[in-house]
């Protein structure tokens, strides 16, 4: 994979909590750049602030101090309806809990950022279907959530996050409800649409053989950056 | 946009429809409430101004006795001069502006033909007894000037009497007794129904003045005398003529008050509409006041809904929602449950008022305008007590609203 600009720019970013005595940084002085078309996991123990990178890669929260540039954008200084922005256009989520609307169906539920980007309804449907079968759930788009499994549910999911055409797809924990079998099927669906369409990915994960589909893993620890290694392709 | 988001409130409340429908009773009853209330209120206003026209518009009525005060006319410590023969002639010599004056003495009396009998009230008055009353014949002819002067036995009667004595047939030529002298039927009166007191304008016999005096009331009395305005003359300008030359020909001394009093039925009819509208305003406004308590449930649901939703709306923010979408999504919602229960509540309360019409015999008068302001009100309530639910929705952070279980 022919890694492209720098997408993702930490420079010193902290993030703190608290105030006085109490006061806690999930991020201390991180220095950190992922380039366009990279596939990263970041992984870490609870507390090592590698969800609150997430939150700030995905444009969901600030840094306290440093700058985190976005595209060549200074995101971490955009006020929310800004960053609201910036995520519809260039960013998609894949969770661990799924997060689709419940009683939906699979096509409204990939519809919806396309809502917010005021895309006229026909067009919605259109994309939401292209969409689906990328990730491979043709005919089942008039299903709600309760009538999918749970890896069914995750590739409604990631057809919400790539209906768009993001840029950059951020998934947390993305297999962390499924089975070892559905696990797979998912990260090579994350893995083709990496290769595919050049989509930039950061997935926080903690289980290794996970991570071993990324091309780079990332390791928090203590609000520090502990190691940055690339896989070692045996290909 | 707007639509996509009434689509999807109409389906969140679909999605809990005890819950939301409990929430709708607040509104459902307040708009019913005042519906009911405003529309019964108009149509008995209706009804009060028509009773009161059928007396005759733009009517004075003098009788004797002091003018309405403490004590009512007439009142104990005055010996009541009636009206006479001389004050009603003084009145047609003198009087302008009027279209008709005309002498009335009543008596409950009973009335027989063959083996029926009723108890009717019996008029003694002259034939512009009916242009002041706007009162029509619908057969026969009124009484001429010399069976006015002579007292003769002649007589026009009511629909309630006919239909009484003569079913469907016709009663001209035909003679009743009335009290214990006998008259011939010349004619028959336009029926005019019942007043709002719930009086039989119907049940009536009219015969000359003389003829009632000598063979009823015994005595040269006249109870009342009507006076119809002509087109140019209010009623207002009318009534003091009408006092001054009462004044004038009853030698009352200018020191005195009258010992007659005018009424302006007229402006009888104007207070009781205004007293109806008044009593319905207040009405209107108690019910008003479950309005108020149906947007408080509203503004509860609406935070319930919200709490409940928190991952919901963290998901749309996550997705690119800006806070101004959320806002909007809450209001709609919040607005289309209010207005849903404004509809229902006109419906109700339209049938409610429909109801009362049929029963209290009044005028069944829906106004738009009411309807449109019920509309406007209950969606206006949905946007105000939506408000601040919907912002603390929008104010969500996205990550905690993620992180919400």
């Amino acid at each position: 994979m022919a890694a492209g600009a720098a997408l993702i720019t930490f420079d010193k970013v902290w993030k703190s909590y608290g105030q006085g005595e109490a006061k806690v940084h999930a991020l201390a002085g991180v220095d950190l750049a992922i380039r366009r078309g990279e596939f990263v996991a970041i992984m870490g123990p609870s507390g090592s602030g590698k969800s609150t990178a997430m939150n700030i890669i995905g444009c969901l929260d600030t840094p306290t101090a440093g700058t985190y540039s976005f595209m060549g954008i200074d995101a971490g200084r955009l006020d929310r309806n800004r960053r609201a922005m910036l995520r519809n256009l260039y960013v998609g989520f894949v969770f661990q809990g799924y997060n689709l609307l419940a009683r939906t169906t699979a096509a409204e539920n990939v519809e919806l950022p396309l809502i917010y980007r005021g895309v006229a309804a026909r067009d919605r449907r259109d994309l939401a279907m292209q969409a689906l079968s990328q990730v491979g759930l043709v005919g089942r788009e008039h299903h709600t959530p309760a009538e999918l499994s749970g890896g069914q549910q995750q590739r409604v999911a990631i057809a919400r996050a790539i209906v768009t055409r993001p840029t950059l797809l951020v998934a947390d924990e993305p297999t962390g409800n499924l089975d070892t079998a559905r696990t797979h099927e998912i990260m090579e669906l994350l893995t083709q649409l990496n290769t595919e369409l050049g989509l930039t990915i950061a997935m926080v994960t903690h289980e290794a053989d996970v991570a071993g589909y990324a091309e780079r893993t990332i390791r928090f620890l203590d609000g520090h950056v502990a190691s940055d290694s690339m896989k070692l392709e045996t290909a | 946009m707007i639509w996509e988001t009434v689509r999807l409130s109409l389906r969140s409340i679909r999605r809990n429809v005890l819950r939301s429908f409990l929430t709708l009773l607040g509104i459902v009853i307040g708009v019913a409430a005042v519906i009911a209330m405003l529309t019964i209120g108009s149509g008995t206003t209706e009804k009060v101004k028509a009773d009161i026209s059928k007396l005759g518009s733009n009517l004075l009525v003098v009788r004797s006795g002091r003018p309405a005060g403490p004590g009512g006319p007439g009142g104990l410590d005055q010996v009541v001069r009636p009206l006479a023969e001389k004050d009603l002639a003084a009145l047609v010599a003198h009087l302008t502006g009027a279209r008709a004056i005309s002498p009335a003495s009543q008596k409950q009396v009973r009335v027989i033909f063959g083996t029926e009998s009723l108890t009717s009230g019996v008029t003694g008055t002259d034939s512009a007894y009916l242009d002041a009353r706007d009162w029509k014949l619908v057969s026969g002819r009124p009484f001429s000037d010399s069976e006015t002067r002579s007292g003769t036995g002649v007589c026009l009667i009511g629909e309630t009497v006919r239909q009484q004595f003569f079913g469907a047939g016709d009663p001209e030529g035909e003679f009743i007794r009335v009290n214990r002298t006998s008259c011939k039927i010349i004619g028959l009166l336009e029926p005019k129904g019942y007043t709002g007191f719930g009086q039989d304008q119907d049940n009536v016999v009219l015969m000359p003045l003389h003829a009632y005096q000598r063979r009823i009331a015994g005595n040269r009395d006249i109870d009342n005398i009507y006076i119809a305005a002509d087109d140019r003359t209010p009623t207002s300008e009318l009534q003091p003529r009408v006092e001054d030359i009462l004044r004038d020909i009853r030698r009352v001394t200018p020191d005195r008050e009258s010992d007659f009093a005018i009424r302006d039925m007229t402006q009888i009819a104007d207070a009781m509409a205004s007293a109806t509208t008044t009593m319905t305003g207040m009405l209107g406004a108690v019910a008003g006041v479950s309005l108020l308590v149906g947007g408080i449930g509203i503004m509860n649901i609406m935070l319930v809904s919200v709490t409940e939703r928190t991952r919901e709306i963290g998901i749309r923010l996550a997705i690119g929602a800006h806070e101004k979408h959320i806002l909007i999504q809450f209001l709609v919602e919040a607005t289309v449950l209010s207005l849903l229960g404004g509809i229902i509540g006109i419906l109700i309360g339209l049938a409610l008022a429909g109801l009362a019409a049929v029963t209290l015999t009044i005028p069944f008068a829906p106004s738009p305008a009411v309807i449109l302001l019920a509309v406007g009100f209950s969606a206006l309530i949905g946007m105000v007590f939506g408000f601040f639910p919907a912002l603390r929705g929008a104010r969500l952070d996205p990550i905690d609203a993620l992180r919400h279980e």
